[in-house]
């Protein structure tokens, strides 16, 4: 009967738990209640989630749950009443699947009664109401081995015209075989790529105000080729890359030039074994144009946490304390370790070296992540369905045309398409 | 058996099938034939740390309305089965009446989800499946001849891929085939292409993950032999010596009849077992070059917005398929049970 299981066999994510052992209250204003975090896994989230911890006591109890599976469990975890995950840490993207299914609260009483440390931007509203605190902004952005370039007699390129001719100079002088990285793994982060692409050739999802697809469009298709024409500078096996391995080849010395997150960028020649001509030539640049366009093929996001709605009143304002002390400005940014980990929204902030890309992002206009409850269909069916054409097998046109058919299929059982 | 002890006798049995088996798959089917409600939109201004933009949102108060109205959602019937997600009927006949050979037909076919996830399964599950057997016989033969003491030990090893976890099994030889990894280099420097990477074309990434499968499951059928081999009868081999028999007629003519049905029994558990081919996949980062309904279902849920009617519907057609491929057992134990009565 073995096989019977199998077909009812959802994603089992991996999830490391921790329990705060730690009883130091310091700074903290929580007296009891639970605290459960659920959230994604990278470095400045980790900090903000052991801040949190640190709330621990006698009569609190604080659980992290930080994996990159979050978003396979958050819902799951915050639908039942009483909610499994007392708060969420999620990005513009993931909050709409929260929102849609309507598991977490407003916040607009909590940050009347203890909020006054947040700063306004730092506050999500959606309707009017208060349903996120940020407490991060990211960006996909350019980095780049600047001793390459220069050997190259290259400047640093600011269109992504620029990085194929620079990436063509570099092959043909024997300095990288495949100078260009990218995390063009299929599924998410292909789909990443394109929606990149697609808004800096000036495109848009949507057909205004409705759920209709508009991807099967001028800009889709110079968006697909000039993916196309990027992916003959990398490595043959780019649609297994996502954005780890694309780091890896970075620290390995493999690649030049690549469009990477920002978050990730502070951290990018931290790791053990990186030779050293790539910790010297390691630099950091804005999001590049494409198509001479003026608005940088790149999104914006922010990274913050919500509080679940099936909990008692009493746990959630335990979990919004224990939150604000995860992101409190005094703590991450005294240290100059857990200043650079990210570009953080918070009070007395200084952009380090590292910020510079999130930050020309954010000054050249770049698009932030739409927040549309149908995005995520869009942006599964673009991840699907994208493989065939970068792999030769049809055209941009053809490949548009199922991205639309597949998303079409999927927003009609989700209620968003007649 | 009188029928009132059977009856007391299966009970347990019966209850825990109800409860672990049957109940879930009424659910999953209830699930397939029912819709999520139309999401009601509305305009709202959303602010956040980059400025204000209006931008849609699903009325929860509307929508909650519709959801207490009808809980299970807007019944679809066959829908769900017959939309391009999964058996694909308009686009399928589409495809028929628009082009004109059969390789252009599946060519179409092959751009379809549910097609292209089943032209891989079908392609990994029966070429698997009678290529593990052999090997599994082959094993199983070569170790029962072998002296008392090193058995144990090569027992051992050949169980190991076994017992290594299939997501972790399939990452080391995913490594392994890199094109920086030990066997990518090597069949590289074999076919004397230093571009060469298997991760990138179709064909090798599939010949890749059949022989994981085929190296993976091979324990398991030489376990089962290996324990058959046991059960051969002494009397008729030595007779068979005697009348002058070679090693290999031995094996042909006395030994593989003996273990016929312990070879139905494996082919049966392996074709099911492959037919849901998933760890792999995800371990080898395939998706680009190979789909299954298991990977499916697990992409439909994985995303931003789970697309929980859409995997109950996969679902239902991976029992279907496991079904069809349980059909010729399932006959043979109806005419069995007839022929008893």
């Amino acid at each position: 009967m073995k096989h019977f299981k199998t077909a009812l066999m959802s994603g089992v994510a991996v999830a490391a738990f921790a329990t705060a052992a730690m009883a130091d209250g310091h700074g903290c204003k929580v007296t009891d209640g639970r605290v459960s975090i659920i959230g994604n896994e990278f470095p400045a989230i980790q900090t903000v989630g052991a801040g949190a911890q640190a709330c621990a006591g006698d009569n609190v109890t604080v659980e992290s749950n930080l994996t990159a599976d979050h978003q396979k469990i958050n819902l799951a975890g915050m639908q039942g009443n009483p909610a499994e995950y007392t708060t969420a840490i999620i990005a513009n993207s993931s909050i709409v699947a929260l929102m849609n299914n309507d598991v977490i609260r407003p916040l607009d009483d909590l940050i009347a009664k203890h909020g006054g440390d947040l700063q306004k931007t730092q506050i999500i509203t959606i309707n009017g109401k208060a349903m996120a605190v940020a407490f991060m902004a990211n960006a996909q952005h350019l980095v780049y081995r600047a001793d390459l370039l220069k050997e190259a007699g290259l400047e640093v390129p600011t269109s992504y015209e620029d990085m194929l001719s620079a990436a063509k100079m570099l092959r043909e002088k024997g300095l990288s075989e495949n100078p260009v990285g990218g995390a063009y793994k299929a599924g998410w982060n292909l789909a990443q790529e394109f929606n990149n692409m697609f808004l800096g050739y000036g495109g848009q999802h949507f057909k205004d105000g409705s759920a209709e697809p508009m991807v099967n469009s001028e800009a889709g298709v110079k968006a697909l080729e000039m993916m196309k024409s990027l992916s003959e500078y990398m490595n043959p096996d780019f649609l297994t890359h996502d954005s780890n391995v694309t780091n890896g080849e970075f620290r390995a010395g493999n690649v030049a030039l690549m469009n990477m997150w920002g978050s990730r960028a502070a951290t990018m020649t931290d790791a053990d074994g990186v030779p050293q001509e790539v910790i010297d030539g390691f630099a950091i640049a804005g999001p590049m144009t494409v198509g001479g366009g003026s608005v940088p093929a790149t999104t914006l996001w922010w990274d913050g946490w919500t509080v679940a709605k099936n909990i008692s009143d009493a746990d959630a304002e335990a979990t919004f304390l224990a939150m604000m002390n995860g992101i409190n400005p005094d703590r991450i940014l005294s240290d100059d370790e857990t200043a650079k980990q990210a570009v953080w929204l918070l009070e007395g902030y200084e952009p380090t070296p590292s910020a510079e890309g999130v930050f020309a992002a954010a000054q050249s206009g770049a698009i932030p992540y739409p927040m549309l409850p149908y995005m995520g269909l869009m942006h599964t069916a673009l991840g699907a369905e994208l493989t065939d054409f970068m792999q030769g097998k049809e055209s941009a046109e053809q490949a548009l045309g199922d991205v639309e058919a597949a998303y079409r299929a999927a927003a009609k059982e989700n209620g968003f398409l007649q | 058996m009188k029928h009132r002890t059977f009856f007391w006798f299966f009970l347990p049995t019966g209850l825990a099938m109800l409860v672990f088996i049957a109940f879930p798959i009424v659910s999953v089917l209830m699930q397939s034939v029912f819709l999520p409600h139309e999401a009601v939109l509305i305009e709202t201004e959303n602010c956040g740390p980059f400025g204000c933009k209006v931008e849609t949102a699903i009325d929860q108060e509307a929508t909650n309305k519709l959801r207490e109205a009808a809980p299970l959602g807007r019944f679809a019937g066959l829908e769900i089965y017959k939309d391009r997600g999964h058996l694909a009927f308009s686009e399928v006949g589409e495809a028929w009446r628009t082009t004109d050979s059969l390789g252009a037909f599946f060519s179409e076919l092959g751009d379809l989800p549910f097609y292209r996830a089943m032209a891989f399964t079908l392609t990994y599950t029966f070429v698997c499946t009678p290529l593990l057997i052999a090997l599994g016989f082959a094993v199983a033969v070569g170790v029962n001849s072998l002296n008392q003491r090193l058995k144990g030990l090569v027992i051992f090893f050949s169980l190991l891929p076994m017992i290594v976890t299939p997501l972790v099994g399939s990452l080391i030889l995913f490594w392994m085939i890199d094109s920086r990894g030990v066997l990518g280099n090597f069949i590289s420097y074999l076919a004397n292409d230093p571009s060469l990477s298997l991760k990138a074309s179709t064909p090798l990434m599939w010949i890749s993950l059949i022989i994981y499968g085929i190296w993976s499951s091979a324990p398991f059928a030489f376990v089962v032999f290996y324990a058959g081999l046991q059960t051969v009868p002494q009397d008729t081999l030595e007779s068979a010596q005697i009348d002058g028999a070679t090693r290999w007629q031995r094996i042909r003519y006395v030994v593989i009849p003996h273990l016929m049905p312990l070879v139905t029994f494996v082919a049966l558990i392996q074709l099911m077992d492959n037919f849901r081919v998933f760890e792999p996949i995800v371990g080898f980062n395939a998706e680009a070059h190979a789909t299954s309904l298991s990977w499916i279902i697990f992409n439909d849920l994985s995303g931003e917005t789970q697309q929980l009617s859409a995997a109950a519907t996969t679902s239902v057609l991976t029992i279907l398929g496991v079904a069809v491929l349980l059909s010729p057992v399932l006959v043979r134990t109806w005419r069995d049970f007839k022929g008893g009565h």
